[in-house]
């Protein structure tokens, strides 16, 4: 690898930002990401920066299963981000649909609509379980092998989605 | 050269805003003329979900609305259950009840004042407030197992009891709480950046208060008396004393110095909780078939009176649940109060209300003029839109149309 990649990567590790979107959750994990964020679990010393727009974000954190009407503006979100991006499914909603799973108005989780890097579970996942996760991301970048194994069992990006389960249209 | 009016548009994703929702704001210069609210990006269907499962299962759905005011919404849910089962809840269960509600009125009111602070710019009490809302997040695991949805509530009482050990470690914590807060009433009332900052915006009158139909401490802050906690007593509120905050400051200032007396206030009822628990049961058991019947139940949230209505149908699942969230009724209000204001007093006027859109975003009807279908159809096109909706289920009809024309 070239020093200059090896040098990007080791800043990349130090300062990931964040950015936090809630795809309809219920405010549980949201306010668990925070809690993570401030003082008492103090994401931060990790280097985590909460911005405010997906263009300054390298990590989309994604609470809460997707409704139908949020999937666009998911989508839109996740594409204005710059390369190479990160998603984090935070709770037991943004994983699988959790309670809400089935229901008419929800999409069964992050990973039926953009891929996810990693899953962090609970109802609400604890500020604990966030660290361990972004943590473990962390760690996940570190190591190119593990990114190339990650890459290999992502699921196929948005436009190469087999026809049956519902095109995702992109409006700007 | 004369002014143009134009409108930007806030949300869904917007760093002021934790929650989607989107707000269309017409402006003539830094003045916010009008406003158009666009909710829905919530709406995950929980009405229609708790008609498919079965009483028991949608204690646990319906915590789920919201997960800052979680309790309050499953106890008015159990509430209304328990009034059409006709449930005599043991007095203990009761008041386990409401030492949650009170302990989550103090999470949810330290979470709101460190929302307010980074809304105006203070991230400094933000981290504060947060820091120390730690303490009661530990003691909410400690009673109940876990730190946001606490699935204390079941049909008939709680879950879990209150241990002798437990005790003192509550009015330990309350002890640090209470000394925090003093803290922050000085902070309120003494420090001019936020005096300045939170003084005379946001301003609703009491007569506005009353005639949009307000609720909790956005209503009690235009001095507004109304509280269901002592109006309709429910749980063990009957057997407790307590005040009633009010301010007649009519804005963000009032509503700040609300809040924060509550907490004081919450404190005391902890307190009183503690020392009375009575002994016995912590539930009843209730049946798996709920009887027929109807009822309505009334709650006083930290965000202000949440409304539940239950229908049951003697069967182990309800026939219709309805939920009227406090955010519901004060949304309305946070349009009159940033007319003619300035762009920049939008995200604490809007944070004022501490609004919750997942507990608000219920049923959703979109009216737009652009994209949206038009409101009534014409005969052919609804009969032609029905053929085709049945084409693509697989059913033509354009076959049977023609025998019948036929005849």
């Amino acid at each position: 690898m070239a020093l200059l990649d090896r040098i990007v990567r080791w800043a990349r590790i130090k300062s990931p930002w964040i950015l936090h979107f809630n795809s309809g959750a219920c405010n549980a994990c949201d306010i668990e990401v925070i809690a993570a964020l401030t003082p008492r679990f103090d994401l931060e010393r990790f280097g985590v920066l909460l911005k405010g727009t997906p263009r300054h974000a390298d990590v989309l954190v994604c609470t809460g299963p997707v409704t139908r009407q949020i999937k666009d503006r998911l989508v839109r979100i996740y594409e204005q981000m710059p390369e190479p991006k990160f998603v984090l499914a935070v709770g037991t909603c943004a994983c699988s649909g959790g309670v809400f799973r089935g229901c008419y108005n929800v999409m069964d989780g992050i990973d039926s609509i953009i891929p996810v890097s990693a899953y962090i579970p609970g109802c609400p996942a604890s500020p604990q379980a966030i660290i361990d996760g972004v943590v473990k991301l962390l760690a996940g970048i570190d190591h190119p092998e593990t990114q190339a194994a990650a890459e290999e069992s992502k699921p196929a990006p948005v436009e190469d989605r087999p026809a049956g389960k519902e095109a995702v249209e992109v409006t700007r | 050269m004369p002014e143009r009016n134009f409108t930007i548009p806030i949300g869904p994703q917007h760093p002021a805003l934790k929650e989607p929702e989107s707000f269309n704001v017409t402006l003539q210069g830094e003045k916010i003329v009008g406003m158009n609210v666009r909710l829905g990006y919530n709406h995950r269907g929980i009405e229609k979900a708790c008609e498919e499962r079965t009483f028991v299962q949608d204690v646990y759905l319906i915590e789920r609305v919201c997960g800052i005011c979680s309790h309050s919404h499953s106890t008015c849910f159990v509430q209304a259950v328990e009034e059409i089962a006709g449930l005599e809840v043991p007095k203990r269960g009761l008041y386990i009840r409401t030492l949650v509600a009170e302990l989550e009125r103090v999470h949810s009111h330290l979470l709101w004042l460190g929302v307010a602070g980074h809304e105006i710019g203070f991230d400094t009490l933000l981290m504060y407030t947060w820091r120390d809302r730690e303490v009661v997040m530990d003691l909410l695991a400690l009673l109940t197992g876990n730190r946001v949805h606490y699935g204390m509530n079941t049909i008939g009482g709680v879950r879990r009891d209150i241990t002798a050990e437990q005790i003192p470690q509550i009015l330990a914590a309350v002890d640090t709480l209470e000394e925090r807060t003093k803290y922050y009433a000085q902070v309120a009332t003494q420090e001019m950046t936020i005096i300045k900052r939170l003084s005379g915006v946001g301003v609703l009158s009491h007569e506005d208060a009353k005639h949009l139909g307000a609720v909790g401490p956005t209503a009690r802050a235009s001095a507004v008396d109304r509280d269901v906690r002592r109006d309709d007593p429910y749980a063990a509120y009957g057997a407790l004393s307590f005040n009633v905050v009010t301010d007649n400051h009519n804005d963000v200032y009032g509503r700040t110095l609300v809040r924060v007396g509550e907490l004081m206030e919450a404190y005391k009822l902890i307190r009183q909780i503690v020392a009375n628990l009575p002994g016995g049961p912590i539930a009843v058991k209730a049946p798996r078939k709920i009887p027929a019947g109807e009822a309505l139940s009334r709650y006083e949230a930290p965000r202000g009176e949440d409304i539940h209505y239950v229908r049951a149908n003697g069967t182990d699942k309800p026939e219709r649940v309805k939920i009227r969230a406090p955010t519901l009724a004060n949304v309305q209000v946070v349009a009159h109060m940033l007319k003619d204001r300035y762009l920049a007093d939008l995200p604490i006027v809007i944070a004022a209300i501490d609004p919750c859109f997942s507990c608000t975003d219920r049923a959703i009807r979109v009216r737009s003029d652009v994209d949206a279908m038009p409101e009534t159809m014409s005969w052919p096109a609804l009969r032609a839109q029905s053929i085709d909706w049945y084409r693509q289920q697989g059913i033509d009809f354009t076959q049977l149309n023609r025998t019948f024309m036929k005849k």
